[in-house]
């Protein structure tokens, strides 16, 4: 779950990380409130999880109450690349004497913790990795011993920070590691890390992103699952806990197990269709389960055919078979269905389905993944 | 032969009490497995359908001598439970719980590295292995597993995916063709197993004449892994990468599989593997139809 920036700000303070005074605002009086809270100059940001939001005019200075109205008017409602603006952050103005960066992550391949750590930061970051990548240092972590302050003094050291910054960017990268674990982030980011001219080292920007498995742990994620930018497809799907999400085809797909989910968009597509998003209703999936699902797929206007793959693990054949009579019971289905079933109990499923008397139009069964994906892109094209 | 596991594994279930634990424990003793024992702290001294429940592992290894264990606990009790079956001496791990923090398991996948160097983790998040014939811990149906031949040729499979793990033992079946073992590593960002370490074992089983693996998209698992068929693997292989259409940026359900960056794609993974020699199908169902060619060619030669 990825955070906006005045959200991954928020989290950055619980762990004693420096940020610019500031504070949220809807619209422009409250951007004008925050404005006078923070202190003049102030810097009004858009708050939307996407790059190049500078570039786009959603980042601007503001010297007095009448720039805040200005610009503050301006960014709310601005369209930066596909998503409205419905929200600022406004912060005190930083001066800034120099740029660094700061990223805990998981290195996958080393199955082990990973510090990035640079003098050369701001927006050039990634320019900076591809062309001159010994500017960027990077350091392992064995979760088992973790990152002390003298570790992150040494890496300080080592990414060659200047003196004046050594201790102030230590403090920080040992509470980052800190927010990164305890905060169970799959990544944790400050770019810049800026060293201000009076000598103080600050977080400018926060880039976090939350691991969703540790939620059952951290009850005060409740607030950001209520922010996070959902279509109303995914919406419905997230309200039954599926996993959703919303592409542009006309095949509508549900199957179990993201592997397999994935595997059907990839047939659907090398057979002339487009899916019309991706939806993994899990194992051990009931009947209910698969009748949400299916209520997902129907609010989705430009779905003309469902394709639900199934191969039985945890999940049972007669529970998808019961779903989907049920489904069919209970909410009109603007496009027919084509199921593959196979694995547990398919044979009981695929009863249960020839005794409900469902006509063809509107389910058919088919053997293979293969020939499944061939009707449900006929339907689909037709 | 068969790699990991064979019909003389005794195997104990931690979590033997509880829904997962019982339908799965319960359905792998059905299909030949050894179930020993299961663990549920508080509940030692009871029986699940014959099968005795201990307090520890520790407690159950004394008094089976298993030497696995299968673990079907949810995701807060899982490190621990991984953690005390490593300490009480269990080689080998599988562990199906899905949900677990990604900071935990790195915990436990170090821990284990330093302190239990052999004992071997199968999971978390995964499906489990199957040694058709012989043996299955986890949630595989066994039914759909093609058992091996004493002639051969016999095709080993490693996946990233659970259902398209049985997809790939159903590929093989249709066709009639055995599986020594197949092992299912899940999906996380920090498996116990690697493909590696599968492709490891298949090279060596003498029962293994062939193999196949399924990966997905997002890390560099299937890179790491071509790299090592390039220098390692001799018998012949087949693959499928699921996720070829897959939007980037977007975590398409596990967390393994997420594209950024433009590394982890499929295309990437793809021309890895071609790169060392796989034969690479763009669905489960190609792949299955070039392992057959390639079962074809070692019947006769």
């Amino acid at each position: 779950m990825d955070l906006f920036e005045y959200q991954g700000k928020q989290y950055f303070a619980r762990f004693g990380i420096p940020v610019s005074p500031g504070d949220v605002a809807d619209t422009v009086d409250e951007a004008v409130a925050a404005a006078a809270a923070a202190g003049y100059p102030v810097v009004i940001k858009a708050q939307v999880q996407v790059g190049g939001r500078g570039k786009a005019g959603g980042v601007k200075l503001a010297t007095n109450e009448e720039e805040t109205r200005f610009h503050a008017g301006n960014i709310l409602g601005l369209d930066i690349k596909g998503h409205v603006v419905k929200r600022l952050w406004v912060e005190n103005a930083s001066d800034i004497a120099e740029e660094y960066y700061a990223s805990f992550t998981l290195d996958r391949a080393a199955k082990q913790h990973l510090l990035m750590l640079s003098a050369e930061g701001g927006v050039e970051i990634e320019v900076t990795a591809e062309q001159n990548p010994d500017a960027i240092l990077l350091r392992h972590i064995d979760p088992t011993v973790g990152f002390s302050i003298d570790d992150a003094r040494q890496a300080a050291i080592d990414a060659k920070l200047p003196e004046a910054a050594i201790e102030g960017a230590a403090d920080i990268l040992a509470k980052l590691y800190t927010c990164f674990t305890e905060g169970d982030c799959d990544l944790a980011e400050i770019n810049p890390l800026i060293l201000k001219p009076t000598g103080e080292v600050h977080a400018l920007d926060a880039k976090v992103s939350l691991d969703s498995n540790a939620a059952f742990r951290h009850p005060e994620w409740a607030e950001y699952a209520a922010t996070e930018e959902l279509d109303e497809r995914e919406q419905l799907a997230r309200k039954n806990d599926l996993q959703y999400i919303g592409l542009d085809g006309t095949v509508g797909i549900i199957a179990n197990g993201a592997g397999l989910a994935m595997s059907t968009l990839d047939v659907v597509n090398q057979v002339g269709g487009q899916a019309a998003n991706f939806l993994d209703i899990g194992g051990g999936a009931n009947a209910d389960v698969m009748a949400a699902a299916l209520e997902v797929i129907n609010f989705d206007q430009n779905v003309k055919s469902i394709f639900i793959n199934i191969f039985g693990g945890i999940t049972r054949g007669e529970e998808v078979a019961k779903g989907i009579v049920e489904a069919l019971g209970r909410v009109e289905l603007r496009a027919p269905i084509v199921i593959r079933l196979d694995g547990t109990n398919a044979e009981e499923g695929r009863q249960i389905l020839a005794e409900a008397g469902i006509p063809e139009s509107k389910l058919q069964s088919q053997p293979t993944m293969l020939d499944a994906a061939r009707a449900a892109v006929e339907l689909a094209n037709a | 032969m068969a790699i990991f596991i064979d019909a003389d594994t005794k195997v104990i279930v931690q979590g033997l009490t509880g829904g997962q634990g019982k339908y799965h424990g319960l359905r792998n003793r059905d299909y030949g497995t050894q179930i020993v024992g299961g663990v549920t702290p508080g509940k030692g001294g009871q029986d699940v359908d014959g099968i005795p429940v201990f307090d520890s592992v520790a407690d159950a290894v004394a008094a089976t001598g298993a030497t696995a264990s299968f673990i079907a606990v949810p995701p807060k009790a899982a490190s621990a439970a991984i953690l005390e079956a490593a300490a009480a001496g269990i080689a080998f791990i599988v562990c199906i719980t899905e949900g677990i923090p990604a900071q935990d398991e790195a915990k436990v996948y170090n821990t284990l590295v330093n302190e239990y160097p052999n004992t071997r983790l199968l999971g978390p998040n995964c499906p489990g292995v199957i040694s058709p014939g012989k043996s299955n811990i986890g949630i595989t149906a066994g039914e759909i597993a093609q058992e091996p031949t004493a002639e051969g040729p016999n095709v080993g499979i490693v996946s990233r995916s659970g259902t398209l793990t049985y997809q790939a033992l159903y590929e093989l079946k249709q066709r009639g063709i055995g599986v020594s073992t197949c092992v299912g590593i899940g999906g996380d960002p920090v498996p116990g197993t690697s493909f590696i370490d599968a492709l490891e074992g298949f090279q060596a089983d003498p029962e293994t004449h062939a193999i196949i693996l399924i990966g997905e998209i997002g890390g560099s698992a299937e890179e790491e892994a071509a790299e090592y068929i390039k220098a390692n693997v001799t018998k012949p292989m087949s693959a499928y990468i699921a996720g070829v259409t897959a939007p980037p940026g977007k975590k398409m359900g596990h967390a393994g599989a997420i594209v950024s960056g433009g590394k982890g794609t499929a295309q990437g993974k793809m021309d890895a593997l071609r790169e060392a020699g796989v034969r690479v199908g763009l669905n489960p169902t190609e792949a299955g139809d070039l392992m057959a060619d390639i079962v074809a060619e070692l019947r006769a030669n």
